[in-house]
């Protein structure tokens, strides 16, 4: 499916851009996860890499939709 | 009552602590937290925050909701700053009263503690001779 990733912090980075429109195989934040680390290798040496959905958190089974906006939430340093 | 702002323009502490007076607090304790000089013996130039606001402005409602419930706080303002900071600037402030000073400190290190863990807020080192964002690496 495809989705639209909008990356913060050091994901921008790693992407290279802010927004992105994703394809994958797979219908969760889970496999999402694992194709981004696929496509992205930096995206495994990060301490965390969190995953939010209508400005929540999500955690691996959460179901996506095409067309639907993940935003990638890289280990937050706030304060 | 709880007062949440996430500028871009320079954070006030006397704006804070007047947010949270209350005729019924006997304590307030106000955390300030400041960009400093230098990470690990290197010389930081300034600090670069950004943010997913929206989301960044829920959760830390969420930390003031849940400060107020667990430390009986009678008010609590949290205000984080985004943007460019130099040496010196106030990064962050968490103002939180409550009936008792014991709880007033306990109250404003649960939230501090909280807000570094769960908002979407990220800073990024900038040094004479490179960047980094910062606790993103083991």
């Amino acid at each position: 499916m495809q989705i639209s990733v909008i990356a913060y912090g050091i994901a921008k980075d790693i992407l290279g851009q802010r927004r992105l429109t994703f394809e994958f195989e797979g219908d969760s934040i889970g496999q999402l996860k694992t194709a981004l680390i696929e496509q992205y290798p930096d995206f495994a040496k990060l301490q965390s890499l969190s995953f939010a959905v209508e400005e929540e958190y999500q955690q691996d089974d959460y179901p996506l939709s095409d067309q639907l906006e993940v935003v990638i939430i890289p280990p937050v340093s706030g304060g | 009552m709880i007062d949440i702002q996430l500028l871009d323009t320079p954070l006030s502490v006397a704006q804070c602590s007047q947010l949270v007076a209350d005729p019924a607090a006997g304590g307030t304790v106000v955390f300030v937290g400041t960009v400093r000089n230098s990470t690990q013996a290197r010389t930081v130039q300034r600090l670069d925050f950004e943010a997913y606001a929206p989301m960044a402005i829920k959760e830390m409602r969420k930390i003031a909701e849940e400060t107020m419930e667990k430390y009986g706080a009678l008010k609590c303002a949290i205000h984080h700053r985004v943007g460019s900071l130099d040496i010196l600037e106030i990064a962050v402030i968490i103002a939180v009263a409550t009936p008792h000073r014991k709880a007033a400190f306990a109250a404003c290190k649960f939230a501090i503690d909280q807000l570094k863990e769960t908002v979407p807020i990220w800073k990024k080192e900038i040094f004479a001779d490179g960047e980094v964002w910062v606790s993103a690496h083991p």
